[in-house]
């Protein structure tokens, strides 16, 4: 509209000079030019823009590789109301994670995940140390169709809510919930293949076969101590997931993963065998308000299992939450998890956390929570306030 | 077990196809226009209307401007914004300052396919813009795509925005 309009007034200026019919014929000539050079200008500026916004575009072909990742620091004020316990005052810098990805083509990519744990890794003599140098993701995904992929290599177990979310921001508390990291046992991955399709009705399923855990009975096999993390793992018998989620109502999700393990020592001990986990969660977000709830629990075949009440291994959780505004949130949960809960032998873990978040950016949550633990007797107990601050790009 | 694997192998390297592709814009275009597809336009991101789809999406936009493509009152945008990693394509179609339809065409992310479902874009229907620039309807969100569900929240209240810029009072 502008340049008709500066077009129209050159010419009513320029004929203002016009004194003859020399002048005005010569004067056409030049509004002809002008627009001629307009319109050749303004598609000069069209092709210049659009190549432009062509190799601007994060989709093109220049920016097949990603780079993002995620991290937490955390500070823990905890008093052990354990007698003698020594009680638990340390700042550490607990997750440092940078995943690379990589586009191959349409159908064809890689994702990873590399992690370092506890901001330190010492090279010492039995293996202990601060932290840990872990590769938790790295698999080939193929879309096989619109509706189904599979994937091999290293992948996160489809089991739980944390397990495969579990950016800072998309969670209340500083330290993730006692039940996924004892039972479930989150961060859980294996190596191995898997099929998911996905359905317009809002149903998915994941079909997994993949290494199993590797327990033993010196740590009365908790299933936590199982996981082999990759790392030149046994892989005498496999492990096989299937997970089955319905998301058909906007904000709601229901969901069930079952698990065989071929044998949760992998034949190292003849008391020991096959297990089975059952977890079921539900979260349901209706406006500003959220509940998550989660049941897991495990069977272990074997008389040694059954020695010390390991054979039911099993936890529950129940997190009410409420979006005070995009910056704010409040939280409470209640946690039960119990990883000798087959016997009479007091073992169980109760704890109540109550906290809120804050996000200054939605990619940016600061945290403070208070935790409230009973735990069996003799055992460590863990009462007070952990602040925390995380971020994901 | 290895004719197993290889059973697999030969399954993935034979029938791969693309995923994530929903509805090429064109296609869109096609269906919201019954096949007359009207030349597009641009609105430049400059000035004012710059600092205000700074405010809406949060960061600066990729291009300094964007295509439209305009019937009477209806606006129709091809907007895209990253969720978590990706962009997401997602076409959505203004009609008298409310939202009639949107559509996610392009989906890349490997969580959060399910903001594709009729059963999410639908919630965005006859949604208007706030005078603080917010949807006037509160959508609800999905497990594991928080960053995908709001990435698609600011395209549309974009898109309303936009179309305020570009259909005139007397046209409303």
């Amino acid at each position: 509209m502008i340049n008709r309009i500066t077009i129209i007034a050159l010419c009513l200026g320029l004929t203002g000079y016009a004194h003859s019919s020399e002048d005005v014929e010569h004067l056409h000539k030049d509004i002809e030019q002008v627009k001629k050079q307009y319109i050749e200008v303004k598609q000069q500026l069209d092709a210049a823009m659009t190549a432009m916004e062509k190799s601007n575009n994060p989709s093109s072909s220049n920016s097949k590789t990603h780079i993002g990742g995620y991290g937490e620091l955390h500070y823990n004020n905890l008093d052990n109301k354990n007698p003698g316990g020594s009680d638990k005052n340390e700042i550490d810098f607990h997750r440092f994670v940078l995943m690379f990805s990589h586009e191959f083509s349409d159908s064809i990519r890689f994702v990873s995940e590399l992690e370092l744990e506890h901001a330190l890794t010492r090279d010492t003599a039995d293996g202990s140390g601060e932290g840990e140098v872990e590769l938790e993701q790295a698999y080939i995904e193929f879309d096989l169709s619109e509706t189904s992929t599979a994937k091999a290599g290293v992948f996160l177990v489809p089991v739980g809510i944390i397990n495969e979310t579990h950016e800072p921001p998309t969670f209340y508390g500083v330290e993730r919930n006692n039940v996924e990291k004892n039972i479930v046992p989150s961060t859980w991955w294996e190596a191995g293949a898997a099929y998911s399709i996905r359905l317009d009705s809002g149903i998915s399923l994941d079909v997994a076969a993949h290494s199993g855990l590797n327990t033993s009975s010196s740590s009365n096999y908790a299933v936590r101590s199982g996981r082999q993390k990759s790392a030149k793992a046994a892989a005498d018998d496999l492990a096989y997931t299937v997970r089955l989620k319905w998301s058909g109502v906007p904000g709601l999700e229901l969901a069930t993963t079952l698990q065989h393990q071929s044998d949760i020592t992998q034949g190292t001990d003849s008391t020991a065998g096959s297990a089975n986990l059952i977890e079921a969660h539900a979260v349901w977000q209706k406006g500003p308000f959220n509940l998550r709830a989660l049941y897991a629990t495990w069977d272990l075949d074997g008389s040694g299992p059954a020695s010390v009440g390991a054979d039911e291994q099993t936890g529950w959780y129940v997190e009410p939450s409420f979006r005070i505004n995009e910056q704010w949130g409040v939280f409470a949960r209640y946690n039960e998890w119990d990883n000798r809960a087959s016997d009479a032998t007091d073992s169980e873990y109760s704890q109540v956390d109550v906290g809120l978040n804050y996000w200054p950016h939605e990619d940016v949550v600061l945290k403070i929570d208070y935790q409230d633990q009973d735990a069996p007797t003799g055992s460590s107990e863990y009462d007070g306030i952990n602040i925390g601050v995380g971020y994901q790009f | 077990m290895r004719k197993y694997f290889i059973f697999i192998l030969l399954v993935v390297t034979t029938i791969i196809q693309a995923r994530g592709i929903y509805q090429h814009p064109d296609a869109f275009l096609d269906d919201v226009f019954n096949g007359e597809i009207p030349k597009p336009k641009f609105v430049w991101f400059t000035g004012e209307n710059g600092k205000k789809v700074t405010s809406i999406l949060k960061h600066k936009p990729a291009s300094l401007r964007t295509r439209y493509w305009l019937q009477g009152k209806r606006s129709i945008w091809i907007l895209e914004e990253i969720g978590k990693e990706k962009l997401i394509t997602t076409g959505i179609v203004i009609n008298d300052n409310q939202i009639e339809k949107v559509k996610v065409l392009i989906f890349r992310e490997s969580r959060g396919w399910e903001i594709k479902r009729n059963a999410f874009t639908q919630q965005f229907k006859n949604a208007t813009l706030t005078s603080d620039d917010k949807l006037s309807t509160r959508i609800d969100g999905i497990s594991g795509a928080t960053l995908s569900v709001k990435a698609v929240t600011r395209l549309s209240r974009l898109a309303l925005y936009l179309h305020s810029l570009v259909v005139q009072p007397d046209e409303k």
